[in-house]
């Protein structure tokens, strides 16, 4: 059954054959992405012609590699600079968001933790169309109202953050709020013992020891913007970003470039776990 | 004393309720509003039921809806049979040193996008893709399969993409669980399956809630798995809602399926507590 | 013959938790295990449950060798340290959960579980959870959950370890009881001597992976058969020496370190000049001794602090000026109320309370 207590020798190898497989099963279609990213091929497939960087590299009509590929390098831009803004909103307010449910008590205070959490379990694609509603609701408004054209009510740049952002928030929320609970109050009473007011209490003392909270969740909701799909589908304008870019392409045909990119996010997000990983591990010990 | 404290609230509620009512709640209100909004023969907006009639008058609608539900459950159970042995495996069986290795290991691929592994999954699985090349090359195939674009395909496309859902809390829920307890019933006689169903199953409860509530609304409101994997025939819901709102332009009658879709999402979940007599606010954390 | 271990040795990388351990344990009998933590009695208690397959050596019950055989069809069952009760569970669902693997029939678990719950003194307790039992109502439960598929031994892993002291010193006398009111088999494993002492017919004390003794909890006090037995169970005062002399009615002179000489009684044989350690109880010093007396090894001490703890209270006291420090029993007759610290005090102890062994044997401890 578990590791203190004997097990037959069947239950062993079949639990380790099982474990491999799903292993495989996870890994498979990252690695083939990765690996065909070199071929050289005009197809993202086998067989195999030979190594080549031309789909990172090259600059040509035939083939145009990613580092030269105009179109999916502005998209990229467009999800960092995205990320960027949900990453600083979103901590920000969640942040505020922990401080509210786990330090204040006010009226109703049930109902709006219960309102917080409500963006889990409702569908990205409802937040997506339901913010597409309403900012063009308050735009007719604006523009019958007081005869004002207010570029943010319109499907783009930020009205992408906003959705985003609206679920986000939750996430930064419920990570920063689980550490709060395990802050040490009477550091806070030691601080105002010897004179400090509130707010000097919350930055010299509540924020430092939130502090990897807050970074972790800022690097996850980072992450989880620049892979949006299904929110930014409705509300994205003019400016694509990576991710509906990329499905644009894979709906209509596939290039290695796709999987250069591929390669690349894979890398990168691979890395930068590590790292959020490894700081984890380190604040434990 | 009594000042700061209500200056604090003020700053903390402040960000919290814009963002909650302004992202949240009133986009919800107008989805609801838009979705009894039609145009007359006059080119005005009148409220009407005419949305939802439509949806239960055309089968291709409610026939989606229904398929959409019963096959985001199915997957649900099936992301839950898969990911409970290998939880069980890392938290209980594996030796603690690889246990964190192992851990790592399930995560890591879910840190990339959503995008970049369905589009793995496509260059493995299509009729010019790796595993055909290879079943062709070992002669278990004498002409290429197309495996993609069917529902199978599809279902195992939506399993892979919430598996980390599940088993994050899952491996969370059984770190938890006492090997003592395990350890008891095994020395009063248990075998697997009992200790599986009275002892495992009950005391991972609120995890397996938890990560089924969020795979079901994950997959429920799934664009990119069942648009890229699935077939002409394999239909999802959040297809119909971009349909109306991006193809046909028709806005009302997107909100008003998004509504459905919404009380669909929150009507299983409420059941899925109620049966399991869990409280939303306990499984979230 | 309820349970017989043989020559067990269990080795895990290098390190020999048991070596060789053999014993026997008589039916109906309370037998505890004694040990500092790290001693292996927990994995000798965990080999005889099942859950460890010994390396070599036998363990059998009732005759039957028990290689093998997983725990959930041994015939002996286990009491966790921290209780292991399911906490998804009621109590009779607890109880009811091993007769349940047992495939008994629904009327006689019920049955079953109303007896033992009576038995245990929790009649009616069936329906409550798991955490709404005090500390010692779970611990009887947890008794009762093994009790009701009558092992042939009962194992108990120092599960009064982590009730506080008064409930420890109650569930002492109330374990006792049970034993006897049931008759089952105890096998008892714990670092906490009294445990030992006060409930067991008969106590093996384990270090470093083997018996040092297994003698009834009298003779373990009066008679230990070694230094770390004298050092382990109960207080002792302890001088190192040398025999200056051997007397033939089986008393020695000797001379302690600090240049001491007393006149003790030993067991075995001795020459002079054998280095010895000498063991003395706290209450085998008397204060004050009659000056009509004969026969004590008599010597003055400076007090040098008083531990009061009622009727265990203490002297800490210096012989001779010396920093030696050694313990002295207080008795609480009022008779030794004048005492103050720094007084000086005379002390007098009986031949026939000295415990010696050689020096040889003190690697041990």
């Amino acid at each position: 059954m578990i590791r203190s207590l004997p097990n037959s020798r069947a239950y062993t190898l079949g639990f380790k054959l099982y474990v491999i497989l799903y292993f495989t099963f996870l890994f498979a279609p990252l690695l083939v992405t990765c690996v065909l990213a070199f071929n050289d091929s005009p197809f993202p497939s086998l067989p195999w012609k030979g190594f080549t960087l031309d789909w990172f590299m090259a600059d040509n009509p035939d083939r145009l590699g990613i580092f030269h590929d105009e179109i999916n390098l502005s998209s990229i831009w467009v999800s960092a600079k995205v990320a960027f803004f949900v990453t600083i909103l979103s901590t920000a307010v969640g942040t505020c968001g922990a401080f509210l449910f786990e330090q204040e008590d006010f009226r109703f205070k049930q109902a709006l933790y219960f309102l917080m959490i409500s963006p889990l379990v409702i569908p990205g694609v409802i937040l997506g169309i339901s913010v597409l509603l309403f900012s063009n609701t308050l735009g007719i408004f604006f523009e019958h109202r007081w005869n004002l054209d207010v570029g943010l009510f319109r499907p783009g740049f930020w009205l992408v953050v906003l959705g985003q952002f609206s679920f986000i928030a939750t996430l930064v929320t419920l990570v920063v709020s689980a550490r709060l609970k395990k802050f040490d109050h009477t550091l806070e009473e030691a601080a105002m013992n010897l004179g400090a007011n509130r707010a000097e209490v919350i930055w010299h003392i509540t924020l430092k020891f939130l502090r990897p909270a807050i970074i972790g969740s800022g690097a996850v909701a980072f992450l989880m913007s620049f892979e949006n799909f299904n929110t930014t589908l409705f509300l994205v304008g003019s400016e694509a970003t990576l991710p509906i870019n990329l499905y644009l392409q894979v709906r209509d045909g596939s290039t290695p470039v796709i999987n250069a990119i591929s390669f690349l996010l894979i890398v990168c997000t691979s890395m930068a776990a590590m790292v959020n990983l490894f700081l984890a591990k380190k604040e434990e010990v | 004393m009594k000042y700061q404290i209500r200056w604090a609230l003020i700053f903390f509620l402040t960000p919290v309720l814009l963002w909650l009512f302004l992202l949240i709640v009133l986009p919800h209100i107008d989805l609801l509003l838009m979705s009894f909004r039609v145009e007359d023969d006059y080119g005005e907006m009148t409220w009407s039921f005419s949305n939802y009639m439509n949806f239960f008058n055309e089968p291709i609608y409610w026939l989606t809806f229904v398929r959409t539900a019963v096959y985001s459950i199915l997957v649900t159970f099936l992301t839950f049979v898969t990911a409970l042995p290998v939880a069980f495996y890392i938290t209980k069986v594996a030796s603690p040193r690889f246990q964190g290795f192992l851990a790592m290991l399930l995560l890591l691929p879910f840190w990339v996008s959503e995008l970049v592994r369905v589009y793995g999954w496509m260059i493995l699985l299509r009729e010019s893709g790796v595993i055909n090349h290879f079943l062709l090359r070992l002669g278990i195939l004498d002409r290429p399969v197309e495996m993609l674009y069917n529902d199978v395909t599809m279902v195992m496309g939506l399993v892979y993409t919430s598996m980390l859902f599940m088993s994050v809390p899952l491996i969370s829920a059984l770190e938890s669980l006492d090997n003592s307890l395990i350890e008891a019933a095994y020395d009063l006689g248990a075998d697997m399956w009992s200790i599986l169903f009275r002892i495992i199953i009950p005391h991972s409860m609120p995890g397996i809630v938890s990560g089924s509530i969020v795979v079901f609304m994950l997959t429920l409101g799934n664009y990119l798995t069942p648009n890229l994997m699935g077939g002409k025939n394999s239909l999802w819901f959040t297809e119909q809602i971009y349909n109306q709102f991006i193809a046909s332009f028709n806005w009302n009658q997107g909100a008003a399926f998004g509504f459905l879709l919404l009380v669909l999402s929150s009507l299983v979940i409420w059941t899925g507590l109620k049966l399991t007599r869990q409280k939303l606010t306990g499984v979230i954390k | 013959m309820d349970l017989s271990v043989q020559n067990v040795t269990k080795v895990f990388q290098e390190f020999k938790a048991v070596d060789n351990v053999s014993f026997e344990v008589q039916e109906g009998h309370f037998f505890s295990i004694l040990g500092p933590s790290g001693c292996g009695k927990t994995t000798l208690l965990r080999m005889i449950a099942g859950f460890i397959e010994p390396d070599l050596g036998v363990i059998q019950i009732r005759g039957a060798d028990m290689t093998g055989i997983p725990p959930n069809k041994r015939p002996v069952n286990l009491i966790f340290q921290h209780l292991a009760l399911f906490p998804m569970m009621t109590v009779a669902q607890n109880i009811a959960f091993g007769l349940q693997r047992q495939r008994e029939k629904k009327a006689d678990i019920g049955e079953k579980v109303e007896r033992i719950l009576k038995r245990v003194g929790l009649p009616g307790f069936g329906s409550k959870k798991i955490d709404q039992l005090s500390g010692g109502q779970r611990q009887r439960v947890a008794i009762a959950r093994c009790l009701v598929l009558n092992p042939t031994v009962l194992l108990l892993d120092e599960p009064l370890g982590a009730l506080d002291l008064k409930l420890r010193e109650q569930m002492k006398v109330e374990l006792k009881k049970l034993q006897a009111q049931v008759g089952t088999t105890f096998i008892y494993i714990t670092h906490d001597q009294s445990e030992a002492l006060v409930m067991s017919d008969y106590v093996a004390v384990m270090n470093q992976g083997s018996f040092e003794q297994v003698d009834t909890p009298q003779n373990l006090y009066h008679k230990p058969g070694t230094p770390f037995v004298a050092r382990f169970v109960g207080d002792n005062n302890a001088w190192t020496g040398k025999i200056r002399r051997c007397d033939n009615d089986g008393t020695a002179e000797i001379v302690t370190t600090e240049g001491q000489g007393f006149h003790t009684k030993i067991d075995g044989v001795f020459q002079a000049g054998d280095e010895v350690d000498l063991f003395l109880r706290p209450e085998a010093m008397l204060i004050q001794p009659d000056p009509s007396v004969s026969g004590l090894n008599r010597f003055e001490v400076t007090v040098r602090a008083i531990l009061f703890d009622g009727a265990n209270s203490r002297l800490l006291a210096n012989p001779h000026d010396s920093d030696v420090e050694m313990l002295i029993a207080l008795p609480q007759n009022r008779q030794y109320d004048h005492i103050r610290e720094n007084d000086k005090i005379e002390i007098g102890w009986d031949v026939k309370s000295g415990i010696c062994f050689p020096t040889s044997l003190h690697e041990n401890a």
